[in-house]
């Protein structure tokens, strides 16, 4: 199979401190990759990369087989950013207007959406089961209902390749259950190919097809039934680096500590 | 009541002026508001100001600006000052809201300096501040004219645009949506809608009908669309009362229309108070 994705040699860095380093990573047609990582490991960093929307130090990224700098085929793309930083909750938007949002790409500049946009636009609704909501106030839904909006918002464009930066996050258990359940669906029936990432390590592993672990460097990228026969090494592996990080970093440590007196 | 405003010129001017802004200000008004940039009509108005002064200091030095409209010299350094703003924003990329206030302080030194060279404030500079709609002339209606087409016509086309970049600006960009250009097409629209309310409710008072019939609006609409039906309501129903009364009680038209307008917002928000 054909890989969607392609990294090479890859690195990045932020206000001097390197974030990624020495990045090699395919990803094949079809597969479905939990890409995981503790927090700032730069998973996010990477996936900021691939959209373009930062530009890596060193390194080049092929999408679909073409460099980034040359790739226009973004309506391919769908992107489901962390909720919680990407919009604000008290906009005034339906969920039929949010997820319309998905084919402005596709639909052009000086066009409007035509009455078979507008049918895309609810059957993608209807597939991630909202339509009891389609106009109703975005800022009106759970987190978890919020999510499959913009999930639906991903597929309306019809992508092949669907990327999800924490998806979950501030959704509850058995919501996270039904999402991931959803996406397992997207890959296998509907051949989407996907990258979920996530630093919830043990839930995802019963649904994706491959794993691949991030912390700076690349520690490990293989399928799932690899990674669960390594997983004790990789573990320790990884988050070794991550202590040495915090313990290096006096700084973020104490912000830390104050955050959490002002939440309390 | 009304019908003393078509009896007369000026105030059939005054009346269809005020019309146009009580569309405009409000529909382009949302997007400021969503975009949180409902500062920057303020910033604006001031560096408006400063044009208007700079035009009527030129008009007593050169017979050429004495006879052109100084409304136009008041949206070119709107659109100046709309341009530098843009600029700003990308230097203080972590207090974007500091374009505004430097702005908006460059708009009034540089006023007060040219207000200062011109011999002080005349009766001019005091209707351009406070607003005077029943001065109206046929060229400002004109104007007004022109700009009410072309920016309608503008939001139309770019409306997708628009509201994708103001709910979620990182995902509007990964679908290909031309960022810089849009960001620097709407403040230019900003610019010139300031420069046509100005007419109307001065420049003192020109945010608020930018701002405060889209706060009223907020509090009641279901989606993106309905909030340009509410807020463009609001805003002519205070331009319509706001002029009749202030016509028949003898009152500054600007002021009043602004009033009604705190009016309606004070309303909605009693009616709306057990929503969240």
């Amino acid at each position: 199979m054909s890989n969607i994705i392609e990294i090479k040699d890859l690195s990045f860095a932020y206000h001097g401190r390197n974030v990624l380093e020495d990045i090699d990573l395919s990803i094949e047609a079809g597969s479905f990759l939990g890409l995981v990582g503790p927090n700032g490991s730069g998973k996010s960093t990477l996936i900021k990369c691939l959209l373009g929307l930062v530009t890596p130090e060193r390194g080049e990224v092929r999408l679909f087989g073409e460099r980034l700098s040359r790739f226009h085929k973004w309506e391919d793309i769908g992107f489901v950013s962390q909720k919680a930083n990407s919009f604000n909750s008290g906009f005034p938007a339906t969920v039929f207007e949010v997820v319309s949002m998905g084919l402005y790409g596709k639909v052009g500049l000086f066009r409007f959406l035509t009455k078979k946009h507008k049918e895309k636009v609810r059957e993608a609704i209807r597939q991630v089961e909202m339509e009891a909501f389609m106009h109703e106030n975005i800022g009106q839904l759970s987190g978890g209902q919020q999510q499959r909006v913009f999930i639906a918002r991903a597929l309306v464009s019809e992508p092949k390749l669907l990327i999800l930066d924490e998806p979950t996050v501030g959704v509850d258990a058995k919501s996270v259950k039904r999402f991931y359940t959803m996406l397992k669906d997207l890959n296998r029936n509907k051949g989407i190919t996907l990258v979920l990432v996530t630093h919830d390590i043990g839930a995802m592993t019963e649904y994706v097809t491959d794993v691949a672990c991030l912390n700076k460097h690349l520690h490990f990228h293989g399928d799932t039934k690899e990674y669960e026969e390594q997983e004790d090494d990789m573990m320790s592996r990884m988050y070794g680096h991550d202590v040495q990080i915090i313990t290096h970093n006096h700084e973020h440590h104490d912000d830390h500590a104050h955050d959490g007196g002002h939440s309390s | 009541m009304i019908s003393v405003f078509f009896q007369y010129d000026f105030l059939k001017y005054a009346l269809y002026t005020g019309l146009m802004v009580g569309f405009l200000a409000p529909f382009l008004g949302v997007f400021l508001v969503v975009r949180r940039l409902s500062l920057i009509a303020d910033a604006l108005s001031h560096i408006t100001l400063s044009g208007i002064a700079f035009s009527l200091l030129l008009g007593r030095y050169y017979g050429f600006f004495a006879g052109l409209n100084p409304i136009y010299m008041g949206a070119a350094f709107s659109v100046g000052g709309a341009l530098m703003i843009e600029r700003l924003r990308t230097v203080y990329v972590y207090y974007k809201e500091l374009a505004i206030p430097i702005i908006l302080s460059a708009g009034i030194g540089i006023g007060v300096v040219f207000i200062s060279l011109a011999n002080g404030f005349n009766n001019d500079l005091f209707n351009y501040l406070f607003g005077s709609v029943v001065a109206v002339t046929k060229s400002d209606f004109h104007l007004i004219i022109g700009i009410t087409i072309v920016v309608t016509l503008l939001l139309v086309l770019f409306y997708k645009e628009l509201f994708f970049l103001s709910f979620d600006e990182d995902q509007a960009v990964i679908s290909g949506i031309p960022r810089r250009f849009l960001h620097v097409l709407f403040i230019i629209m900003v610019a010139l809608v300031i420069a046509a309310s100005m007419r109307v409710v001065g420049i003192l008072l020109v945010s608020s009908l930018m701002t405060l019939p889209v706060a009223a609006a907020m509090r009641l609409a279901r989606g993106f669309k309905q909030m340009f039906v509410y807020a463009v309501v609001f805003g002519e129903l205070s331009v319509i009362v706001g002029l009749i009364s202030a016509f028949h009680l003898d009152l500054a038209p600007g002021g009043t229309i602004v009033i009604i307008n705190v009016i309606i917002l004070l309303v909605v928000v009693l009616l709306t108070r057990k929503r969240v």
